[in-house]
């Protein structure tokens, strides 16, 4: 402790020293944050971090508060659910902030993810940070596969029931693994009992966990910026980043305006567009799960319909489940794939930017097919862009290592 | 890239995303727009009386409770009970039928389903088209078959006010060279106690209840929301002059 | 304007701008946790179950009691006998609050000397006011004892008489509580609702 108090340079006393003595609260605050140096030129793209940490708390919180008037069984969920959106006193903002929350999650995230993939922020000596993100994704998409089920209306009954189908493409074990997931012959009861420990337990703790882990991770090797460069590699005589400002007040009073802004548009969809035109709250998820009858179109939340319409261009069970799982667990490879010598899309040469441009493309486009009926022009469609969204990857280790760079600064590029 | 082309860019997403969502949301086609008023309360006030008296005696509304009804349209206990709760003693009941599920099952082959969430699983103008849809079909059970939902095991409860239509299709060979129908429109066959103009207020009022009963708190929300952005905005305000002070020493 | 001066107000600017924030903020903290507490009162549900319950008296006999429950709490419906209204008075001395003076344990038209609207019926919640337990009935009289017949909690050995008073010395610091409650007809009572109340 002696150590700190020189550095500060203040003595400090009273109940800050005694917690201090016990608990290096001061040092955590100065690590995280007062202490924390990160790149003055953050833009745009660096705030989804922040957010997707806003949106977790929004669901943990609100997920609480649900929890404490949803009934897990086939025969009451829907009821409860409606339960919460009429007789629970301010019960529908609850639930709309809950199942609004669970899209942004998706918005932000895959905003986030985009950012890396812009900056390079995957690279050495981020390679970690970028697996154990991938790894935040997969229980993400967990969490709301489980959580969707729970309202057991029509969408989150058949939803489930296609998901979980997928397991059953698997050689020789396929059909028991399914049978492991429901519990049961058939999607039931049993299946939204263990759905739901596993959506307000086990997974969020994972999800809390790697989070946790996830911003270690960060604080070690330092935040990545639009230009790629290195701040640590150029440090003044007091050993703090030239390109370096304290994470707070100055990044943190920037998060707070891009805070705002985003619930600005939360709120607006939570009071004016709760169900998005069916795309946040699907309407044929307001009818209770009938097991006797498939909704006549049957889509996933939209979050999931990229490697959806992935799975649907395949004209085989096994090859289609292979690709979509293929498709969600090719970007933790980006680390290795990418042998550009340069981090930031600032500095790359116009093969990665044609890449980078075409595969966002081919996301965004997947994700509506994954909406529409698998049928004619769009099966095709899905398999065009399936393909390119697999080369962005597969062909990276090639077009990264002939791409022409430009060279990088030595410092990052700031306008006051 | 500028901030300046970022932001733009993203606006431009968020423009799609909401213009996507009001795409899905017209969804079918060929329905026509009921045209339903939320705010306006005699509206709802008649689609309340129609419904109770044409549709509750079949449909149930379990999870609308008379009460909150009573609370929005602005009628007291005794006007509830007076005009509303046939099926029901006191105003914090569900709107329930006595009908019960597996003898109507018997009756009419499937159970009429509940009307609490109809308009928002199928949408108002589903609703609106499909009370309009009713015509003379004679191999059906019930005599009449839907427009909008074809096969319907509903009879045309409404026909003493609409009287009994017929439908005209019109047979068209498509590029394949297959015959489809099309339908043409409906010419009226008996009269009702209602002429055009009147049904069609009367369904539009049915319509516009149904709508307020999938989500009694829309109004509400729509308010509250009004003032939640208000506050965002005026934090959002002092906190950007925050921002741009402390960021005053970032050189 | 020298320099330091334009600290200082700078400094004064960013100083207000703080707190200007963090206020708005916690306001807005502040605004939001209204929701999230309002939903734990009783939802609409639990008011619908927890309406008025009708209890039917008229074949009641001096003597007897019924239990039913309102909110889901015990309410205890006795019909007292001539004798039973006659010995309320023998045991005052032992009482804590023989006039009901605890204002909380009863509506105004109950706070009397029987503690009830009509005097044969004794209505009175049976949950006892020490840690809520159910009381139980006890009335044969045994001189021997001291025991002038009323109410008795197995859990702490709380003593009650037949207007739900408490004996002085027992851990209960009240008498038992009675319910908002009105005579709908002469064979029918209605618990849970005043003849005020709508």
């Amino acid at each position: 402790m002696a150590r700190i108090e020189a550095e500060v340079g203040k003595p400090k006393g009273g109940l800050m020293k005694w917690i201090d003595d016990r608990f290096p609260f001061t040092e955590t605050l100065k690590y995280h944050a007062t202490e924390y140096y990160a790149s003055k030129n953050f833009n745009f793209w660096y705030v989804f971090g922040v957010l997707a940490f806003v949106v977790l708390a929004i669901q943990i919180v609100t997920g609480l508060f649900l929890t404490m008037n949803y009934k897990p069984s086939a025969a009451e969920a829907f009821a409860s659910v409606e339960y919460i959106m009429r007789d629970v006193e301010w019960g529908w903002l609850i639930r709309y902030l809950h199942s609004t929350g669970a899209s942004f999650f998706f918005i932000v995230v895959y905003l986030h993810m985009f950012r890396a993939m812009l900056y390079g922020s995957y690279k050495k000596p981020r390679e970690l940070i970028w697996i154990i993100g991938m790894l935040i994704f997969f229980v993400l998409m967990a969490e709301a596969f489980a959580g969707y089920l729970l309202p057991w209306g029509q969408m989150s009954y058949w939803g489930a029931q296609v998901i979980i189908s997928l397991f059953g493409a698997v050689p020789v074990v396929g059909e028991a693994i399914v049978e492991l997931i429901r519990g049961d012959y058939s999607i039931s009861d049993i299946t939204l009992n263990r759905f739901f420990a596993l959506h307000v337990i086990a997974l969020p703790l994972a999800l809390i966990g790697l989070v946790f882990v996830h911003i270690v991770a960060l604080h070690e090797v330092g935040s990545n910026n639009p230009d790629g460069v290195e701040i640590k590699e150029h440090k003044g005589a007091d050993g703090i980043p030239l390109d370096g400002i304290a994470f707070h007040p100055y990044h943190t009073s920037k998060d707070l305006v891009a805070i705002i802004i985003f619930l600005m548009i939360f709120s607006a969809v939570v009071f004016f567009a709760p169900d998005m035109g069916g795309y946040f709250l699907e309407h044929a998820n307001f009818e209770p799960a009938n097991l006797r009858a498939t909704p006549e179109h049957i889509a996933p939340v939209w979050y999931f319909t990229p490697f959806y319409a992935i799975l649907r261009a395949v004209p085989d069970k096994l090859w289609g489940a292979i690709l979509m799982a293929g498709a969600v667990l090719l970007p933790v490879f980006l680390p290795w794939l990418d042998r550009s010598r340069v981090k930031s899309i600032r500095y790359r040469g116009w093969i990665y930017k044609l890449s980078l441009t075409t595969f966002a493309i081919s996301f965004l486009i997947l994700g509506w097919l994954g909406t529409q009926p698998a049928d004619g022009v769009y099966v095709l469609a899905a398999r065009i862009f399936s393909i390119l969204y697999f080369a962005f990857f597969l062909l990276m280790p090639y077009y990264t290592a002939i791409d022409k760079t430009k060279p990088v600064p030595e410092r990052v590029v700031y306008h006051g | 890239m500028s901030n300046a082309k970022v932001y733009a860019k993203i606006t431009t997403i968020i423009i799609t995303l909401f213009s996507m969502s009001a795409f899905a949301a017209s969804g079918g086609a060929d329905l026509a727009e009921s045209g339903i008023d939320p705010g306006n309360i005699s509206s709802l006030q008649r689609g309340a009386r129609n419904f109770m008296n044409y549709c509750s005696g079949c449909h149930s509304a379990k999870y609308v409770r008379y009460k909150t009804i009573g609370k929005y349209l602005g009628l007291s206990e005794a006007q509830l009970i007076d005009n509303l709760m046939f099926n029901a003693e006191k105003s914090f009941e569900s709107i329930n039928v006595a009908m019960r599920p597996d003898d109507a099952a018997r009756w009419f082959g499937t159970a009429p389903p509940d009307m609490s969430l109809m308009a928002r699983s199928k949408g108002a103008d589903y609703i609106y088209n499909f009370l309009k849809g009713f015509y003379i079909d004679s191999d059906s059970p019930t005599g009449v078959d839907n427009l909008v939902l074809e096969g319907t095991s509903m009879p045309h409860v409404l026909w003493n006010l609409q009287g009994f239509q017929k439908a005209i299709f019109s047979e068209h060979e498509d590029e394949h060279g297959n015959a489809n129908l099309h339908f043409d429109g409906f010419e009226p066959v008996t009269a009702g106690s209602m002429d055009a103009e009147d049904y069609d207020e009367f369904v539009r009022d049915t319509t516009n209840f149904l709508a307020y009963i999938a989500e009694p708190v829309r109004s509400d929300r729509r308010k509250l929301g009004v003032w939640v952005l208000m506050f965002l905005i005026f934090f959002l305000i002092i906190s950007s002059m925050l921002k741009k002070q402390i960021w005053k020493d970032v050189k | 304007m020298n320099d330091d001066e334009t600290d200082q107000i700078d400094r004064n600017r960013r100083h207000f701008l703080t707190v200007a924030t963090a206020v708005t903020g916690l306001a807005g903290v502040g605004l939001v946790a209204v929701p999230f507490l309002s939903s734990l009162k009783p939802s609409a549900r639990a008011q619908a179950l927890g309406a008025p319950v009708e209890v039917s008296i008229g074949s009641m006999q001096p003597g007897e009691m019924v239990r039913v429950l309102w909110r889901g709490r015990l309410v205890f419906v006795l019909r007292r006998s001539e004798e039973m209204l006659a010995r309320l008075a023998d045991s005052e001395a032992e009482l804590r609050d023989p006039d009901s003076e605890v204002v909380e344990q009863q509506p105004v038209y109950a706070a009397n000397a029987t503690r009830s609207v009509r005097p044969e019926f004794l209505i009175v919640e049976g949950s006892c006011t020490h840690l809520g337990c159910a009381p139980i009935e006890d009335f044969e009289v045994r001189p021997a004892e001291g025991w002038q017949g009323g109410f008795f909690c197995p859990c702490h050995g709380s003593k009650f008489d037949l207007a739900g008073r408490v004996y002085q010395g027992v851990p209960a610091p009240t008498n038992l509580r009675i319910p908002p409650h009105r005579f709908v007809r002469d064979d029918l009572v209605l618990i849970g609702q005043d003849t005020g109340a709508a």
